[in-house]
């Protein structure tokens, strides 16, 4: 089933708490997936890259050796960032497993993140200025004190809990997926895309590599691209709606925008809430309400509509 | 450390939690009539209260303030009375209903009133998809824009939209009749059986098999009625969509004939 959120704010400035309110959104819906939840959020631009990565699942035995391997790899990965000119801020530990790095680096950005992702067991979850993407097992409360997102502010975000149908019960495979290797892109994603395997090949092709094996990543890599080729996210996200296959709704964000689209069956539920302080949607409306309580008017947006708003 | 949200997120949304649960005795009572505040309530909690109030304590008029958009309000109310939910609904909302008049001043969302037997419901905001679904009698009234399927596999009653309507409306309709006052999406009426569909907007596309009927005296009888009954002022000019019954259910074949055959 899974459920998605997104929450854009129409004045952040000195930024929101972004964190706590997604938090709320994801809790609100946590029957609609337990298995896993996930965050994209955004922060205040900053000049240096920030890095998420991991160096192990949630799931990995914890052998004998588990914390002299993550040892080890966190070594790596900050070793060959600066062998590849990168200028390391700082490192930090949110979990035993998961790192926050940033740095300053001028060059190729793909090349960097395969450079980290070949280090045994590191996964990049998302790179930019501004996007942070945080994602593990258990439900968004459980998630938000693991990694201290109540204090987070903001200027957007989305989020989503998941119900495992068709991929593993992992970090992996849990949303919301970065654009690899384009910064400050993510998206998260309701529903099936049965032409997958298609798109798959065709991306890999173009020398994009996947993360996972779950359908939703073909997404964010698909509108990455097109927006890479010069096109807006807006008509990205209108030519998925031909060129993707399925049931789908997705919501994806960029440094400067959130967008939603719907597909042609609109067979996938969201709420959508549009504020003069805010927008906010969601799978379903008690999520919008777990952040403004108070009456509000909302509606469903219709089959194959695509919306797209800008900070 | 206080958990992330605590005390904010105080209600399980499907009312799938307390098992033991017993009716909260929130509630005003002033005769047949009565009031309670849902907020901070779970579902089975707002639900549990209804019950008492409209089975246990004879009240006949109930308003609900704050429903709070919680799933699965209102529903398997199988008696004649006044409901009246100030705000707006989740999903699954006044399902399974028999007999009551429903006010909701709120939106609803998905499957709104699936099954309802009889009565009569109206929805000031706009709703989700799926809404009528099933819908057996009854009239279920919608003054603002309605998702996806509304009314698909409808066996009876009527429901009438003032706003616009999603794609497949009307699909696998069987019976009943629908009055869509607003523009309509692609697929309308697709794979019906039989029942009425009028429309006054424009629709986007007609749905395998529903064809436009012919307009007669008892069409406008029976719209003019609608809109005299739930005070929906005059009418627009409406189009009318029936069934075409050229699908194969409507041939007397046999499935392996059918093979030979087509």
């Amino acid at each position: 089933m899974c459920g998605i959120a997104g929450i854009i704010y129409a004045d952040a400035n000195g930024g929101r708490e972004v964190g706590r309110d997604m938090t709320l959104m994801l809790q609100s819906m946590k029957h609609r997936g337990p298995d896993s939840t996930g965050y994209a959020l955004f922060g205040p631009r900053s000049a240096s890259y920030v890095m998420r990565f991991t160096l192990a699942d949630t799931n990995d035995p914890r052998d004998f050796e588990f914390a002299d391997r993550i040892r080890r790899n966190r070594f790596l990965v900050e070793q060959r960032l600066r062998r590849f000119g990168a200028q390391i801020h700082e490192v930090e530990e949110e979990t035993e497993y998961a790192y926050r790095v940033t740095f300053d680096y001028v060059g190729e950005l793909k090349q960097l993140a395969d450079l980290v992702e070949d280090v045994p067991g590191a996964e990049v979850l998302s790179l930019g200025h501004a996007l942070e993407i945080i994602k593990d097992l258990g439900d968004a409360e459980s998630v938000a004190m693991q990694y201290e997102l109540d204090g987070f502010r903001g200027t957007h975000a989305i989020g989503h809990v998941r119900m495992a149908t068709e991929s593993d019960v992992d970090i992996s495979g849990a949303h919301p997926y970065w654009a690899y290797p384009f910064n400050d892109v993510a998206v998260v994603h309701n529903g099936q895309l049965t032409n997958y395997f298609q798109w798959k090949r065709r991306l890999e092709r173009s020398g994009h590599r996947f993360q996972s094996e779950c359908d939703s990543e073909i997404i964010a890599v698909y509108l990455a691209e097109k927006m890479s080729e010069g096109a807006s996210l807006e008509d990205s996200m209108r030519d998925s709606l031909h060129e993707l296959d399925g049931v789908f709704t997705y919501i994806a964000v960029t440094e400067d925008a959130l967008g939603v689209a719907k597909d042609e069956m609109a067979a996938k539920p969201l709420v959508l809430y549009e504020g003069d302080d805010m927008v906010a949607l969601a799978s379903e409306e008690i999520a919008i309400r777990a952040v403004l309580d108070r009456e509000i008017d909302t509606y469903d947006p219709f089959e194959g509509e695509v919306m797209v708003w800008q900070r | 450390m206080a958990a992330v949200g605590e005390g904010r997120i105080t209600y399980d949304a499907r009312g799938l939690a307390e098992p033991q649960a017993e009716a909260p005795h929130v509630a005003e009572i002033d005769g047949d009539r009565a009031t309670f505040d849902a907020h901070g309530l779970s579902t089975r909690l707002i639900n549990l209260e209804l019950r008492r109030l409209l089975y246990e304590e004879g009240v006949t008029d109930v308003t609900v303030q704050n429903p709070g958009a919680k799933h699965s309000l209102g529903v398997g109310i199988l008696t004649r009375c006044r409901i009246a939910f100030e705000g707006s609904l989740g999903y699954f909302g006044c399902g399974l209903i028999d007999g009551p008049e429903i006010h909701i001043t709120g939106r609803v969302g998905w499957s709104a009133c699936e099954n309802m037997m009889s009565g009569v419901v109206t929805v000031a905001g706009n709703a989700g998809s799926l809404t009528g679904a099933a819908l057996r009698g009854g009239d279920l009234v919608l003054h603002g824009r309605v998702g996806a399927r509304t009314g698909i596999d409808q066996k009876g009653g009527t429901i009438i939209v003032l706003g616009d309507a999603g794609m497949m409306t009307g699909f696998m309709m069987q019976r009943g009749r629908m009055i869509l006052c607003g523009d309509v999406g692609h697929g309308l009426g697709d794979s019906m059986y039989d029942g009425t569909i009028y429309v006054a907007g424009k629709v986007a596309s007609l749905g395998i098999d529903c064809v436009p009927g012919e307009w007669n005296d008892a069409d406008s009888e029976f719209v003019e009625r609608k809109f005299r009954i739930h005070a929906l002022g005059s009418p627009p000019e409406f189009q009318k969509f029936v069934c075409g019954k050229k699908l194969y259910n409507y041939d007397n074949l046999e499935p392996s004939e059918r093979k030979l055959v087509l």
